[in-house]
């Protein structure tokens, strides 16, 4: 399962990446989101996978999967939560001032303004 | 940490404290400070003048890195006292003239004193250190000094121009320095001064000799404005004029004659070091008393004749290196150049700080520097005029000025290499007399010139009316002090011949005493009918024919090309560089992020597929460990599916709900993997991220209808693909590498023992990693202000995020040519006006705009911060419900 789970995260990897590299704001965001994913998995099966039992003691289980990796991806899903919704609003703002959602006709608007006020 | 330390360091520690001195005596003029602490460190430095004199120099020293060898060694000699008391006397005057000269309500003096003092103990560390790395560091540090004294008129393009200038040219010269340094280490094998003098003959013999002596001149003739390095120099007089007479004319320009000094034991005796040093000299002191003439500005005068002077003295110190290949009487002869260095070091010091004052005076009293717009200044500035006189005639070597005797020295000198018979200097030794008699002369034109125009005549137009009086007494006084001082030098030599001028040739010139015998000291107004005095009646004659006929022939000037000036070459080289640099840069620096985040892949994978290359010691793991249950497989395969299908989706809410059935997906994966706070806590997050995806497009109608597909990008998906499989590799190559024992079995071992917990994933967060959880809180409180800010504060926010925006340029013909408008193009009222309006224009739209936007949208987003810090707590809330459960 684990080769199974190496070659998933290459693929969430790849995706993110390409969304990440589009013009379209919002694509970039879910880029991100994707990315996360891919990294919570490759933190997943870097300890192995299904070792044991879930890490909750007093249920007359001896061995555990690492808890390690569970933690710090708890961390990781609520931050990655807390970027994705400042990026979220960012876009939203971004796509209120200039009308657009796209990365390069954001540039050209913005030097457009910058023209008409001038 | 000696006394000697101390006095070398304290200038730097006033530096620190002045500004709070300032502020507790607000109304004493800084000045003062700096000339109190110069006139101490003065003080202090005579006492040492007796042991000094005797030849018994002082060293102390104090570990600095010692591991690389560097240590902070003061090492006092004849030649680093003369310097000395050259930079602290003459900043006691500097320091007294400029609180007359700077005046306090209309300049920033704590930042002027603070580089000053800065600047001053730079140059004491200088020709203090022993060792060549701290020599180098204080070297750079005066370049620095005076890069930002010369550009202390921040708002004048000239002013930063001429700082930029000699900050380019020295800093060039200063990297030179610094690799003959290192050059001299490797042969070496040590960066003390004094263990170089001892090794002697076998580094004569060294391949890297003779580049490293030619590097180390450069740093020295790029410092003391030796021809072609000199056109720095004329620019660095848009500096307050203080520092010109400081910095530019008495001491930081002579840090280059210093090197030069210090390092003839090492140097001198060879042809190349002969010829480079006294020609270089040479030329660049009849180059700079021809140049001298053509000025108009009283400044600009004395800049040509201190670049001459200092060419000058540099010829002197080239002469001199010939004592160490003659023995007995004929060394002598050739030491004697050395000792007139010295002197006319001194003397130059003297006369030119009190012309640059009297300029100053001039300048500060009439408004102006333009020698064409003065004239019969003599009657109502007559002790200023007296100090003119008095330089000038030091300057041109009239008697009984110290300028003469040094002058005839020099004459003495220059006449001896016909006899030498060495270096070819049997064919080529004439040149030295004819070149430096037909310098004198001009020498003696412009000195002349300069104070008669200024002083003499009839009043010209500009000033006729104008009312001019004598300046104060503060500022005349110094000048006055160093005008008497330079007459003193003339009438009474042996008060310095004995105490500071011997030392210093001496510790010049190790080898004359070293069979223990003192330099013999020739310095006195009257030598008799030597060929000197009769090469300086014939200097004054032709010199006051050329002063009368000066209009007739200043018209030959003209002739001079002036399209192949090497001011022009440094312009011309400066923007094409500027423009090849903008040209470069921007090719890869194109403004879309999009390239930057190639560029961050690009070396990520580089680095991380270079150690997965190279190392031997990780192995792939491909074989299968868990079991995959039927139904593990549809979730696998379904992630992958739909994580796929994002980029294809054509609509953006598709492409969203996509990337939702992702995150569920994770959900279901993390039950399986045996992670149930991680499935609970995904599922929370990707409900509310998928609501505020489908929230924001609620708001933004135009948004979810519009459909376009993601353009295919070649490029774009190599990077993907490339990324994807590196990661792959990576996560193969972490699960067959196991380098060091998992840290996680302590946890399960503790978790309840120590922190009485049973669920092990919220100890970890709660207990073991407690502060990793609060960060992260604060993570999310950080965002949810963000947040809040970007749609409730509407005017702000969009205000700056306009400005950045406008910051950013597009693309035009010529990038090099804005490039260098921003640059240097504020100066003048049409450029700051053109500058400006756009802003006042902006500033006015926002405010016009701004009521519309706000009733826009001001209520509809005002859920969202909240939601999202209610996520937040939410998140830790359950934490620690779950650590009780």
């Amino acid at each position: 399962m684990e080769v199974v789970v190496a070659v998933i995260v290459g693929v969430l990897f790849a995706v993110g990446i390409y969304l990440i590299l589009t013009q379209d704001l919002l694509r970039i965001v879910l880029g991100t989101s994707l990315l996360t994913h891919a990294v919570h998995l490759l933190l997943m099966a870097m300890s192995m996978l299904k070792t044991g039992a879930a890490p909750l003691l007093g249920r007359g289980k001896e061995e555990f999967v690492d808890p390690l990796p569970q933690a710090l991806i708890l961390t990781s899903i609520v931050i990655n939560f807390g970027i994705t919704a400042f990026f979220l609003v960012l876009s939203y703002r971004a796509y209120q001032k200039l009308d657009t959602t796209d990365m390069d006709r954001m540039r050209s608007e913005s030097s457009k303004h910058r023209g008409r006020r001038r | 940490m000696s006394l000697l330390h101390l006095l070398t360091l304290s200038p730097f520690l006033l530096a620190v404290l002045l500004p709070f001195l300032g502020k507790a005596v607000p109304r004493l003029h800084k000045g003062w400070f700096a000339a109190a602490l110069s006139a101490f460190v003065f003080a202090m430095l005579l006492g040492y003048l007796a042991d000094v004199g005797d030849g018994s120099p002082i060293v102390e020293s104090f570990d600095w890195i010692p591991s690389l060898g560097i240590s902070f060694t003061v090492y006092l000699d004849g030649l680093s006292l003369l310097f000395a008391l050259m930079i602290t006397g003459m900043g006691v005057l500097v320091a007294l003239y400029s609180i007359a000269y700077m005046s306090a309500a209309k300049e920033s003096l704590t930042r002027f004193y603070v580089f000053l003092l800065v600047f001053m103990g730079a140059m004491l560390g200088l020709v203090l250190s022993d060792n060549l790395l701290t020599l180098y560091g204080f070297w750079e540090l005066t370049s620095i000094t005076s890069f930002l004294l010369i550009g202390y008129k921040n708002e004048k393009h000239r002013s930063r121009y001429g700082a930029l200038k000699s900050l380019l040219i020295t800093m060039a010269g200063g990297l030179g320095l610094l690799s003959g340094f290192i050059l001299l280490y490797v042969m070496s094998g040590t960066y003390r001064i004094r263990e170089l003098f001892e090794v002697g003959a076998p580094l004569m013999s060294h391949p890297l000799f003779l580049p490293a002596m030619i590097l180390i001149l450069l740093g020295a003739f790029t410092k003391s404005a030796q021809y072609p390095f000199h056109i720095w120099l004329p620019d660095a007089m848009e500096a307050p004029t203080p520092v010109s007479a400081y910095l530019h004319s008495a001491t930081m320009v002579k840090a280059g004659l210093y090197l030069v000094a210090r390092m003839s034991p090492i140097f001198a005796g060879t042809a190349e070091w002969f010829w480079i040093v006294s020609l270089g000299g040479l030329i660049t002191l009849l180059y700079g008393s021809v140049a001298s003439l053509k000025q108009t500005d009283l400044k600009g005068i004395l800049a040509y004749s201190t670049i001459s002077q200092l060419g000058l003295i540099m010829s002197l110190l080239g002469l001199s290196s010939l004592s160490g290949i003659f023995d007995g009487e004929e060394r002598l002869l050739y030491a004697a150049a050395g000792t007139a260095a010295m002197f006319h070091l001194l003397n130059h010091a003297v006369f030119k700080g009190a012309l640059f004052m009297a300029a100053g005076i001039i300048d500060h009293e009439t408004g102006t520097r333009d020698i064409r717009k003065l004239g019969g200044l003599a009657q109502v500035m007559p002790i200023t005029f007296t100090i003119s006189l008095f330089g000038t005639f030091s300057m041109a070597g009239i008697p009984p000025f110290g300028g003469f005797i040094s002058k005839e020295m020099f004459l003495d000198s220059v006449i001896e290499p016909l006899h030498a018979g060495v270096f070819g200097l049997s064919t080529w030794a004439a040149l030295f007399p004819v070149v430096a008699w037909i310098a004198s002369v001009f020498t003696f034109v412009y000195s002349v010139l300069f104070v008669f125009r200024t002083f003499l005549g009839p009043r010209k137009k500009p000033l006729i009316n104008k009312k001019i009086h004598e300046a104060p007494l503060l500022m005349v006084l110094p000048p006055a002090l160093l005008a008497a001082l330079a007459l003193m030098l003339g009438l009474f030599p042996g008060t310095v011949a004995y105490s500071l001028i011997r030392p210093a040739a001496e510790a010049m010139m190790p080898i004359v005493t070293a069979s223990g015998d003192r330099l013999p000291m020739d310095i006195k107004l009257w030598h008799g009918f030597t060929p000197a005095l009769w090469m300086t009646i014939a200097v004054v004659a032709v010199g006051i024919l050329l002063a009368l006929t000066v209009r007739r022939w200043m018209k030959l000037y003209a002739f001079i090309p002036r399209r192949v000036s090497i001011n022009r070459f440094y312009d011309i080289s400066l923007r094409f560089f500027e423009h090849i640099t903008v040209r470069v840069t921007s090719l890869y620096m194109n403004g879309s992020s999009r390239s930057y985040v190639k560029y961050i892949l690009g070396f990520m994978m580089l680095v991380l597929g270079f150690i997965l290359y190279i190392s031997t010691d990780i192995s792939y793991r491909v074989g299968a460990y868990a079991q995959i249950a039927p139904y593990e497989w549809i979730i696998l395969l379904g992630l992958a599916a739909a994580a796929l299908a994002v980029p294809f989706a054509k609509s953006r809410p598709v492409a969203i709900i996509l990337t939702g059935s992702v995150g569920y997906l994770m959900t279901l994966m993390f039950v399986f993997l045996r992670a149930p706070d991680l499935a609970l806590t995904q599922m929370v997050v990707e409900s509310i991220s998928v609501t505020l995806y489908l929230l924001c497009f609620y708001h933004l109608p135009k948004l979810r209808t519009e459909r376009r597909a993601v353009r295919f990008r070649l490029p774009n998906f190599l990077v993907a693909i490339a990324v994807g499989v590196l990661m792959t590799l990576v996560a193969l190559a972490v699960l067959g590498t196991n380098p060091f024992e998992p840290v996680s079995d302590y946890y399960v071992r503790e978790s309840y023992e120590s922190a009485g917990g049973k669920n092990i994933v919220n100890v970890i967060l709660v207990d073991f990693r407690g502060f990793d959880t609060m960060l992260e809180i604060m993570v999310l409180g950080v965002g949810a202000i963000g947040i809040y800010n970007m749609i409730k504060l509407r005017r702000k926010a969009t205000d700056v995020g306009s400005r950045h925006v406008s910051h950013e340029d597009d693309e035009s013909d010529d990038v090099a040519d804005r490039f260098r408008k921003n640059q240097y193009g504020h100066d003048g009222p049409i450029e700051v006006s053109r500058k400006k309006e756009p802003w006042i224009n902006c500033v006015s739209d926002l405010n016009d705009k701004a009521p519309e936007q706000e009733k826009n949208s001001d209520s509809d987003f005002e859920t969202e911060p909240d939601s999202d810090s209610e996520s937040a707590t939410d998140e830790s809330r359950k934490k620690g419900g779950d650590l009780d459960a």
